[in-house]
């Protein structure tokens, strides 16, 4: 076929007027078919010719009508060759578009696909790795995407590498790339479900999402690679993207269900929607219960639910629904109730939308009618609705229809039977008929009302009725005599077979409370035997055999006649069973013993239909999703699992580490320079101790370091431990985290074993401190020097057992290196070598600014103020504290909480601040005013004062709707700072140039336990908002700060002598502030 | 997966389909169709005809369609139909949300979400396809980083790059892909810095026949328009936040401050988007700025019938009530009308029995109405219902909830930006029952 298209080619000479000539000749043309495709042929050998061009415009072109094609769905395969030779192309959208067309066809040609796949290996590669991170994402993307079964371990490399990138961005794509190759090879599950586990324990929200769709998509059931990553999913929850946060919430519900205990009370599981619950009720009930068996939520449990409640606020209708699945399926019942609002507030979005949450919300409805009943207008009908949309609300209102509320609604009802929409009018009347048998108080209305239906003119409406009437009559075998006369009426007219049907069997079944009506009816639908439908004559039947037990007299030759005619229609249903009727009741002499039982057969108490709600049994389903949707079972659907008896341990959860490094993310920029120091420090302390110890170790420590770039990604315990010996590498990683906060001076070598012991028992550490410990005994003499340092480290783990308010940061500090994957990247923290210190450290000095940033506060002091007691505030009580927070009104600002409390009994309306008295300079953002305070309420607001640095009161009235109340704020001098974060080494360098002048320093006296250095943190940290500096040495303690106003430094150091004394040296430019603050803190340091 | 070729995906297709005319299906053939993943046989769209065919209206196809080897999950949205082929478990709502959210961006793209937008920008509709789904999980859907990666069409653009030869996509990551706030763009610059904000609140109200609510709420949105350079960090606060009952938010609003004081606090997208949709809650007592005065009868056995109805002003805070529309879907026997309106303009479908009103303006001195006889189908029965009005209207200048915003402040940008707020009232979901 080719080669004929190419001589045609040829022959045309290639020229775009004459083949366009030519194709239309071609068409008119005896061969058209093949006049057709030849000029196919060549359109495409046209764009051939362009993809080779070497214009970047021409190739353009062609790809983009060859997308066309495919988007139009015209097969554009031939091309495979052309386009692929493009794959390397420099122009992005002609590289994109390649792509595309890759994707596209790649499975059908594989042989020739393998031919771009050197290209996506080049650009991931990471030697020669694409400095783009788009390119290397969108490589990634294209070659997990050709579904050619060869390349497999070519992806599986690609994946490896890429979820290790530095790039978030990329690592999410190879938690998409992941589930491809899941799909294109089932075997490689072990492998991916590795890859899986190592992006679990990624930070970034990016990632989050994508890695727990591929874990939902390949190893649902591995839920114990969910355990440690528990806390840090819901922590980051709020922060993924939206599609993200559907998949996690999902996955978390089916997570809970196997890992906690059931909140809600026993035996109230499913089967509560018997009884009429009202919210109130419920909640009595469950505390009731709570009093008779205690029920203590896990608190994992509980975090669960706290974290996902803001996204009930989502635009997103998916991670709402999302959420309120989550509280439906394992929120303790009493909180349920949010989720309504929010749901009903999804109802306003388009008809899909509304489809989906009203077949969720009918579901609810069901089982907790009290969720759903405040809102139980905005489930109205409108005419303009769908009629899909009108059905599901038609269904809640039913669901929610109670004593209390069903009057209005069967007003409403009323409008509906009356809609020109005749398939919601017939659901209408349907529902009513479920009112009635579920209310039996309107029952009888309900009744009257649908017989009134039976005069309306249209024929589905009477239809409908008819048949619900049948029904509830035979609920309510009561007498009704004069309804089924009525109907026997209707019979004249009515034409619809269900509704002929229904009232045949009515009137057979109640023959003996109409004897007169009964034989009537049954001779005129003889008549009419013959052109009735097969449903009627069926009814007819058993009308007939009815009346011929009960009233033979009048009916016998009627019947007879009947079922003569019934023996010779042509539907064999109904032959079969004029024979079994004629059997059973016409006595003759081979009827056995049965006929005598004929009219206990026949006219037998029937059980009444149950009128149910089709949702009721969806239940078992989890909502939202899709089996939800169909009410069936849908491929991939994992079932929600019955809540264990037991609550598997908790303890799994529990990651000491993960847990901090999630901590760590709010410290923001000074995260990232402290690995960088560590880095120096570390290789410095080897650099230090290989030299002291011998010589032979040196050389092949720095050595190998020298050539290494910074991207490396060696271990650093694999490169001391080729330098030297075993402990070599032990005491490496200790020193670490001594040495963490900085470059310190190692002067003091002498602290001994105790203090070691003291870390060994205290630390919960890893045991390669132990065993630097044990081992540096035996060990030369410059061990000890590392060891010592153990010891600070020692002391601080310490203390952080002994407060719990520090905890967090000190132990971020000291944990952070320990913890690979702490760190943004998933690479292991590289070694650098020590030439490369040097280096690097010149640039450090230069670079200044970038190392002081503020930092979290370490301690936040609970202390309030009084700002107005509630007797001089006429029962207004505020009280004021400092949040330890940067400012949001403005960064030169102190943050000030004023807790505002009503004490009286009234309302206090329209807090405000008024008149300001502010020192020169100084400014205030105040709050928006309150409208009102109920009594006994409170209200948190939040200032900002601008102190200008100095500790002048700041005044200003605190006014209410009726008086005026003057209040001032004066500082403590210890808020006028913000905390720092800087190394050692800056903090040396930076008190260097703040000497003379602006050094003040004090000799404090105490007890020695006082000079503990948890202590001396404690009491440092509540006095002044300063952020610790990591110290080299356990005997000095600095804490740098900043002034909120200037910005200047502050730098305090406590260094302790020999006796119970102690220096304390203050750095600032800020010298009436310095003295302040040191007058402030000696009393407090030096009392016990 | 036993029994499925193609094994797991999640959204292995949108498909865009042509318009449904009331005269058949125009344009069967799919208009562009996309693959992730292995190709769907184009034949699984037959199911979703199938199921169109069966609906009388399109506004009844189901968005859920069970076919015996894929799920269909489509969205109807300005005449179009986007489906997609799902084949294994997902959130419904997560694909209706997304299909939502490219139709958004094809409309935000090109103007307009019609066939023809479409077919003129295939290889656009393509690449964005590419960019906004990955494997069937959705890669990047905000709108700003989307026109990072894919720049719009404009002419003026196509023409430069005709000439110079660059391409309309971008080459490096968009920064907001990887920072906290993806929703903005780095490196934003006007030289008029403007915010904008529209409060609109829509009035949904089921009115019965003697003239009382039935229903009524307020929605309302704040769309913003933020054309500010760099990275501002804006806080919105109102007179009387706790009129609000029920709020979504944009992303990028910091929740923790809502809930503690009341402010909307934000670093925002660059351009158009919806800040914040509210509910005011039925509890309130809503005002309702409208009455209608009907008497709609239909004569027993004749083929005539009268129509007369009058609206006006109520409560309506000494403001105009403008672009008042009447719709009204009549029964299907009704043949033609023959009305005189005492203001504006009426027109009466006599295919689709829709019967519009255009009345403009009230002006209280004299009240619009709208008069005359129904001619019906002769020998037909009367009709059951009268119909209900569909009612729209406009105030402008007042938030009928009372809703203020009290200011804007911005900080982390040193410039002063020019700020307004514009109110607007229209009427929802409107509805006389008579």
């Amino acid at each position: 076929m080719s080669s004929n298209s190419f001589a045609y080619n040829e022959q045309s000479g290639g020229g775009e007027a004459t083949e366009l000539g030519q194709e239309a000749t071609s068409t008119i043309s005896p061969s058209g078919a093949f006049g057709l495709f030849s000029s196919d042929m060549k359109k495409n050998e046209d764009l051939k010719q362009m993809l080779e061009s070497n214009k970047d415009s021409a190739k353009l072109d062609a790809m983009k009508r060859i997308v066309g094609m495919i988007a139009k769905g015209k097969n554009a395969s031939e091309l495979f060759p052309a386009v692929v030779k493009n794959v390397a192309s420099k122009n992005i959208e002609i590289k994109k578009l390649v792509y595309v067309y890759l994707v596209r066809y790649a499975e059908e040609q594989q042989d020739l696909a393998l031919l771009s796949i050197s290209t996506f290996q080049r650009a991931l590669k990471v030697n020669g790795r694409d400095p783009n991170q788009l390119i290397r994402a969108s490589a990634l993307r294209v070659l997990s995407s050709i579904r050619v079964p060869i390349i497999v371990p070519i992806m599986m490399l690609a994946i490896k590498e890429a979820s290790a990138d530095l790039s978030p961005y990329v690592r999410k794509n190879a938690a998409h790339a992941i589930q491809k190759l899941y799909s294109l090879d089932p075997e490689q599950k072990e492998m991916l479900i590795e890859i899986i586990e190592k992006l679990l324990k990624d930070k970034s929200t990016l990632v989050a999402g994508s890695v727990v769709m591929a874990f939902e998509e390949v190893c649902p059931d591995r839920i114990d690679l969910i355990h440690k990553n528990y806390r840090k999913l819901c922590n980051l929850l709020v922060d993924v993207e939206e599609w993200g946060q559907v998949v996690i919430i999902h996955m978390l519900t089916r997570y809970a269900r196997t890992q906690f205990v059931s909140p809600w009370k026993e035996g109230d599981g499913l089967e509560d929607n018997e009884k009429d619950f009202y919210d109130s009720d419920e909640e009595q009930k469950e505390k009731a219960d709570k009093r008779k068996r205690p029920y203590t939520m896990d608190p994992d449990h509980r975090l669960l639910i706290r974290n996902t409640k803001p996204l009930l606020q989502s635009r997103n209708a998916a991670v709402v629904m999302a959420v309120a699945q989550l509280y439906w399926h394992i929120a303790p019942k009493s909180e349920a109730g949010i989720i309504s609002k929010s749901l009903v507030r999804l109802l306003r979005s388009n008809r899909e939308v509304q489809y989906i949450v009203l077949q969720n919300i009918a579901t609810m409805s069901i089982q907790r009618k009290g969720m759903f009943e405040p809102y139980l207008k905005s489930f109205y009908v409108r005419s303009t609705d769908p009629t899909m949309i009108k059905i599901l609300k038609l269904e809640i209102l039913t669901n929610l229809a109670n004593e209390a509320n069903i009057s209005t609604l069967l007003r409403e009802f009323q409008t509906y039977v009356k809609s020109q929409d005749k398939q919601f009018a017939a659901a209408t009347i349907q529902t009513i008929g479920r009112c009635a048998t579920s209310i039996t108080e309107v029952s009888d209305t309900c009744l009257n009302g649908l017989v009134c239906l039976l005069s309306n003119r249209d024929e589905i409406v009477v239809a409908e009725s008819v048949v619900v009437i049948k029904k509830l009559l035979q609920m309510q075998p009561i007498q009704h005599g004069e309804i089924i006369k009525h109907m026997a009426k209707l019979l004249d007219s009515i034409t619809v077979p269900v509704a002929r049907a229904s009232i045949l069997w009515l009137i057979g079944e109640n023959c003996e409370r109409v004897p007169k009506i009964a034989p009537d009816v049954l001779r005129k639908t003889a008549k009419s035997f013959t052109s009735e439908d097969d449903l009627v004559k069926l009814q007819i039947l058993n009308l007939g055999a009815k009346l011929y037990l009960t009233n033979s007299k009048q009916t016998k030759l009627l019947t007879q006649y009947i079922l003569n005619l019934g023996k010779y229609d042509q539907n064999y249903d109904i032959r079969d069973r004029t024979r079994f009727i004629r059997q059973l009741i016409v006595p003759n002499e081979k009827s056995g013993a049965l006929s005598k039982y004929a009219k206990k057969i026949f006219l037998a108490q029937k059980p009444a239909p149950l009128l149910e709600s089709p949702f009721k049994d969806r239940d078992h389903f989890q909502l939202g999703t899709l089996s939800h949707t169909l009410n069936t079972k849908a491929t991939g659907y994992l079932e929600l699992s019955n809540w264990p008896e037991v609550a598997p341990d908790p303890s799994v959860r529990n990651v000491e580490v993960i847990e901090l490094a999630k901590e760590w993310t709010p410290a923001g920029k000074a995260k990232k320079e402290n690995p960088d120091e560590k880095f120096y420090s570390e290789s410095e302390e080897e650099e230090d101790s290989s030299e002291s110890s011998s010589d032979s170790e040196s050389a092949s420590g720095s050595e190998s370091g020298e050539d290494e770039e910074e991207d490396h990604s060696g271990d650093s315990g694999e490169d001391s431990g080729e330098s030297g010996s075993e402990s070599e590498a032990g005491k490496g990683r200790a020193a670490k985290h001594a040495k963490a906060r900085g470059k310190g001076d190692s002067k003091d070598v002498d602290k001994e074993k105790e203090n070691s012991k003291s870390s060994e028992s205290s630390s919960g550490e890893s045991s390669s401190i132990e065993e630097s410990s044990s081992d540096s005994e035996s060990e030369s003499e410059s061990e000890s020097e590392s060891e010592s340092r153990t010891i600070t480290k020692a002391k601080e783990k310490k203390t952080k057992q002994d407060r719990n308010p520090l905890t967090k940061d000190v132990s971020l500090l000291d944990l952070d290196d320990f913890n690979p994957v702490s760190s943004p990247v998933v690479l292991p923290t590289p070694a650098l070598s020590p030439s490369l210190i040097a280096d690097l450290e010149g640039l450090n000095l230069s670079a200044t600014s970038s190392v002081i940033s503020v930092s979290t506060p370490v301690f936040v002091p609970g202390k309030t103020h009084v700002l107005l007691h509630r007797m001089s505030g006429k029962g207004l009580a505020a009280h004021y504290f400092f949040p330890r927070q940067p400012c949001i009104f403005g960064d030169k600002m102190v943050s000030v909480q004023i807790t505002l409390n009503n004490t009286t009994d009234q309302k206090i309306e329209n807090i405000h601040v008024g008149g300001k008295k502010l020192p020169m300079g100084m400014q205030m953002h105040v709050f928006n005013p309150i409208e009102s305070l109920e009594p006994a309420g409170s209200i948190t607001v939040s200032v900002g004062i601008d102190f200008c640095d100095s500790t002048q009161t700041a005044s200003f009235q605190l006014c209410t709707k009726d008086d005026c109340f003057s209040v001032n704020i004066q500082p403590p001098v210890g808020e006028l700072l913000l905390p720092v974060a800087m190394s050692e080494k800056d903090f040396k360098k930076e008190q260097g140039m703040l000497s003379g002048m602006n050094e003040t320093s004090t000799t404090i006296i105490a007890a020695p336990q006082n000079f503990a250095s948890s202590v001396i943190l404690q009491k440092v940290v509540n006095v002044a908002n300063v952020g610790v500096v990591p110290s080299g040495q356990d005997n000095v303690h600095r804490f740098a700060a900043k002034t909120v106003h200037s910005g200047s430094l502050m730098l305090v150091t406590v260094e302790l002598k020999e006796g119970s004394t102690a220096q304390l040296i203050i750095n600032t430019e800020k010298t009436v502030i310095g003295s302040v603050l040191l007058r402030e803190l000696k009393p407090v340091l030096s009392q016990g | 997966m036993p029994g499925v070729e193609v094994t797991t995906q999640r959204l292995c297709r949108a498909t865009l389909r042509g318009p449904w005319l009331a005269a058949g299906i125009v344009a069967l053939h799919p208009m562009s169709e996309k693959h992730w993943k292995s190709v769907v046989s184009q034949s699984v769209c037959d199911y979703f005809f199938e199921a169109q065919e069966k609906a009388a209206d399109v506004e009844n196809v189901p968005p859920v369609i069970s076919t015996p080897h894929h799920y269909l999950i489509s969205i109807y949205r300005d005449k179009l139909f986007f489906v997609s082929v799902i084949q294994t478990e997902v959130p419904p709502l997560f694909v209706i949300e997304f299909l939502h959210r490219v139709a958004d961006t094809f409309q935000d793209y090109f103007g307009e979400c019609s066939e023809a937008a479409i077919k003129d920008n295939v290889v656009i509709v393509y690449e964005l396809l590419e960019e906004m789904l990955d494997n069937g999980f959705p890669l990047a859907t905000e709108s700003n980083i989307l026109k990072e990666l894919i720049k719009p069409p404009t002419i003026l653009r196509s023409v430069v790059n005709s000439i110079t030869g660059s391409s309309n996509v971008g080459d490096t990551l968009p920064t907001g892909q990887l920072s906290n706030i993806p929703w903005r763009r780095a490196g934003v610059k006007y030289t008029n810095n403007e915010a904008y904000f529209d409060v609109v609140e829509e009035i949904d109200a089921i009115i019965d026949k003697s003239g009382s609510t039935v229903f009524a709420e307020i929605q309302g949105v704040i769309d913003a328009c933020i054309k500010l350079s760099g990275m501002p960090d804006l806080s919105l606060s109102f007179m009387n936040p706790r009129l609000l009952d029920d709020v979504s938010f944009h992303p990028c609003i910091r929740f923790k401050r809502w809930e503690s004081e009341r402010v909307l606090s934000f670093i925002p997208p660059d351009g158009n988007f919806r800040l914040i949709s509210y509910r005011v809650s039925s509890q309130n007592l809503v005002a309702i700025p409208v009455y209608v005065k009907h008497s709609i009868s239909f004569k027993e056995n004749s083929s005539c019938g009268r129509f007369d109805i009058t609206i006006g002003p109520k409560q309506n805070m000494g403001k105009t009530i403008e672009a008042i529309t009447v719709t009204v879907h009549m029964p299907k026997v009704v043949l033609n009308m023959n009305l005189t309106p005492t203001q504006g303009s009426y027109t009466f479908d006599p295919v689709t029995k829709v019967l519009t009103w255009d009345v403009g303006k009230i002006t209280p001195q004299k009240l619009p109405s709208l008069k005359g006889l129904v001619n019906l189908q002769s020998g037909a029965p009367k009709p059951e219902e009268n119909p209900s009005l569909n009612i729209q209207f406009k105030i402008q200048q007042l938030a009928i909830s009372g809703l203020k915003v009290n200011r804007l402040d911005m900080y982390g940008e040193k410039y002063k930006p020019f700020k307004g707020v514009k109110y607007v009232t229209k009427a929802g979901k409107f509805q006389v029952r008579t």
